[in-house]
């Protein structure tokens, strides 16, 4: 072992025969998913060529980066071992963190965009969530958790400031609270649209209240600490809740839980605002322990289900769609739009704030942040294209009376039906029917916002492995749930964050507002932040022009600029330390999703076509209101309204972000232009050289995992000495 | 060791469980309790896990979508 603890022996045969092999598959795997046209393929060839690719990246590409890149160095004290105090800074198992962080990232995002996507075929979705994560996503993941424990755990924001400036900083800051506004909004109009006319799905998620209101007494008051088992009967209870939402589908308490889209969309943001001022350990850490099993256990299954029964794609590999750009689902073409429908799964900014959070805190020893960092988001990554996958076992006919606007659809199978033939697919009027009765839904048309696509699909692959034809709607229900709960839970945790966020900036302007513990302080500020979503979310909610389609893309571009606004803080940092020869790794990221986001947000806000450009959008209704005529899909004056109203709304907050965005970016180029000048290297904002004394007994070195195939050493055995 | 590979990997489960959910945080706590303060008696389970309560309280995590 050489001195910083990284190997670098040659490889062996043996290692060399494995990695050829897994290439070679993963080349065939690519090659089948390519090439293949006008015939079904299996699942199963999508996921072994991302499954290959993931494992060359690792050992490869994140070596590199490890090794010659962040210069990883095991004799150095990580942050968690220099500043230990049991609280926040805690050495903690590679594994036990790998595991935190990923519970951390992963949430509804890949679950949903992936399934938007598909619109345009699975070849263009998966290729770049495989290639988008393994260049970029894991990258800014693995680069941003290294630069923040180097630096004793800062937030994104903070090293904004610190390294880019004041304007730079606070440009970044408040990007961030409005990138999470818009965030939390469309998450929560998937759940809305999930959950509207379902007295099933309704019941069931209404009943995950109660249940983490029951754990949180039960953990407070009867067994402290005992998460476990206290997590174990809260998975009991939401299972048996969602039996139960069937038998309440069919009984005289259906009306009771069959609610419009604007009743769910008050009773959200009146949970978001309860939720965020009670104690956390009443709803929100409770909920929190129950998504994170579910997660887990959901993923797995979706993963042994996809294997086991090895679906074939009905989708095709390259739609129409692609190269027309005229998809009902997301308007616009293949570049830029499908780009920023699949943020999370392939490049996410929101990660970046998690691995400036809590994460770097944790961290044993500095090898480990490319397990963490990069591995973590590889994971979220194949959760994405399973979701792609899940979309593509639909037939295509179906998947689009699913996920076209109402205003195309119309609201009776046969108008669905016509509208289908349109598009130039088929599904007749019967089988749509038939499809709603198979998961005991009323109607399928239209359950836009990808929820309701997955879950469908996902009981299609289940029931195909685990209990037949017969539990399809258990399936299709334990699906929304899943996403519902993942979706609530990031709701009150962002709303929390959010206000917090809120409290520091106007803490400056009036000191009281500011104080953590002030109550009215803290309920003027989350009332503010859940005010701010729960406006865009029932503007989502009634949007003739259907929310999702509407609000998706700004959703979209808000994430991959904040992604921006990380890569550039990790560019100009590797440039600042002198590194500007591997400045490319978070450059080239950087540079693509610079083009793509503004490009994307260029077009929303100039295209002057009235599908994609927000005020071309506008333009055409304020005429037609003008002349006192209303455009379909709008049905009466007030729709036309709406739509200019909120045409206008969305082209201002893209127009705000992207120039939020160019200011930090225009800071960050000065500092580095300095940086590259300067005769010395500038001041590091790293916390000093401390000499590290945990030693890592009976695990192998990081870099040898790959090497490693056959080492499957597992269990408790990191010790302090 | 003695332990047969279902029982090693029941085992294994059980700790990944308990210490990603921080049902084994206490211990922890209580040890390093004994090595920073010998002979003073540690704080009870009930009271250490208000704390942590407080402190998640004060300090909100993001959760990504």
């Amino acid at each position: 072992m050489s001195t910083n603890g990284v190997r670098s022996a040659r490889p062996t045969p043996k290692s060399v025969l494995i990695w050829t092999c897994v290439a070679l598959v993963g080349a065939v795997a690519w090659g089948v998913v390519a090439l293949t046209r006008g015939e079904e393929i299996s699942a199963i060839w999508l996921v072994t060529a991302a499954l290959c690719s993931y494992a060359i990246a690792y050992r490869f590409y994140s070596r590199f980066i490890a090794r010659r890149v962040l210069e990883l160095d095991d004799r150095r004290a990580t942050a968690a071992e220099r500043l230990e105090d049991g609280v926040d800074f805690q050495p903690t198992d590679r594994r036990v963190v790998f595991g935190h962080h990923f519970a951390a990232i992963a949430g509804a995002g890949p679950l949903v965009g992936p399934v938007m996507a598909a619109q345009m075929g699975y070849l263009p979705g998966t290729l770049w969530i495989v290639v988008g994560v393994v260049f970029a996503g894991a990258v800014q993941d693995m680069v941003v958790l290294f630069i923040s424990m180097r630096r004793n755990g800062k937030s994104l924001g903070q090293m904004a400031r610190d390294e880019i400036g004041t304007v730079g900083g606070t440009a970044a800051l408040i990007a961030v609270l409005a990138i999470m506004i818009i965030l939390l909004a469309v998450l929560a109009l998937v759940v809305v649209n999930a959950l509207a006319q379902s007295p099933w799905g309704t019941f069931s998620v209404a009943m995950t209240i109660p249940i983490a209101l029951f754990m949180g007494f039960y953990l407070r008051y009867l067994r402290p600490g005992r998460v476990v088992e206290t997590s174990f009967i809260g998975v009991a209870l939401l299972l048996l809740a969602i039996v139960s939402g069937g038998w309440v589908e069919n009984s005289s308490l259906a009306d009771a839980f069959t609610w419009s889209p604007t009743t769910l969309v008050f009773c959200l943001v009146g949970y978001g605002f309860v939720a965020s001022v009670l104690p956390v350990w009443m709803l929100l850490a409770p909920r929190d322990y129950l998504s994170t099993f579910m997660k887990i256990g959901t993923i797995a299954l979706l993963a042994i289900g996809v294997v086991v029964s090895a679906p074939s794609l009905k989708n095709d590999a390259v739609s129409p769609f692609a190269e027309s750009g005229t998809g009902p689902v997301f308007a616009g073409s293949l570049f830029p739009f499908l780009f920023i429908t699949i943020a999370c799964g392939a490049l996410s900014g929101f990660h970046a704030l998690v691995s400036s959070g809590t994460t770097p805190k944790l961290v044993q020893k500095e090898s480990q942040v490319r397990l963490i960092g990069y591995g973590a988001m590889l994971m979220e990554s194949f959760v994405a294209v399973m979701a792609l996958i899940a979309a593509s076992v639909l037939d295509p006919g179906l998947y689009f009376a699913m996920n076209a606007p109402s205003g195309l659809l119309g609201t009776t199978v046969d108008s669905a039906s016509q509208a289908v033939a349109g598009l130039g697919f088929t599904i007749s009027p019967d089988d749509l029917a038939a499809a709603a009765k198979s998961v005991e839904e009323t109607s399928l048309i239209s359950r836009t916002g990808g929820a309701p696509t997955l879950a469908f699909g996902m009981s299609d692959i289940f029931s195909g492995v685990f209990g037949g034809d017969g539990m399809r709607a258990f399936w299709y229900h334990f699906a929304i749930m899943f996403e519902a709960l993942f979706i609530l839970t990031t709701v009150d945790a962002g709303t929390r964050v959010g206000r917090f966020m809120l409290q520091d900036m106007l803490g400056n302007v009036w000191k009281p507002i500011g104080r953590v513990t002030w109550k009215p302080g803290i309920w003027i500020t989350s009332a503010i932040i859940v005010g701010l979503w729960g406006y865009f979310l029932y503007v989502g909610a009634t949007d003739p022009l259907g929310g999702i389609n509407q609000l998706f893309p700004l959703f979209g571009i808000a994430n991959q600029l904040l992604a921006a606004i990380a890569l550039t803080v990790a560019t100009t940092l590797l440039i600042k330390a002198g590194k500007l020869r591997w400045a490319w790794v978070t450059g080239i990221p950087l540079a693509w999703d610079v083009a793509v986001t503004f490009v994307a947000g260029w077009q929303k806000i100039f295209h002057d076509n009235p599908k994609i450009g927000f005020f071309a959008q506008r333009e055409r209704y304020a005429d037609a209101l003008d002349a006192g005529k209303v455009l379909p899909p709008a049905k009466s004056l007030d729709d036309m309204e709406t739509v200019v109203l909120n045409s206008t709304v969305d082209g201002i907050i893209m127009i705000v972000f992207l120039v939020l965005v160019a200011v930090v970016i225009v800071h960050a180029a000065v500092v580095c232009v300095r940086a590259v000048r300067s005769a010395q290297p500038l001041p590091t904002t790293e916390a000093p050289f401390v000499e590290s004394k945990i030693l890592i007994s009976g695990e192998r070195s990081e870099e040898l995992v790959g090497a490693a195939a056959g080492d499957s050493s597992s269990g408790p055995k990191g010790h302090r000495r | 060791m003695l332990l047969g590979p279902p029982a090693r990997v029941l085992r294994d489960v059980r700790w990944y469980l308990r210490e990603i959910s921080g049902t084994a945080a206490y211990e922890r706590f209580c040890r390093s309790h004994e090595e920073r303060h010998p002979g003073t008696p540690a704080p009870s389970r009930r009271a250490y896990e208000r704390q942590r309560t407080r402190h998640r309280e004060e300090n909100p995590q993001s959760r990504c979508c």
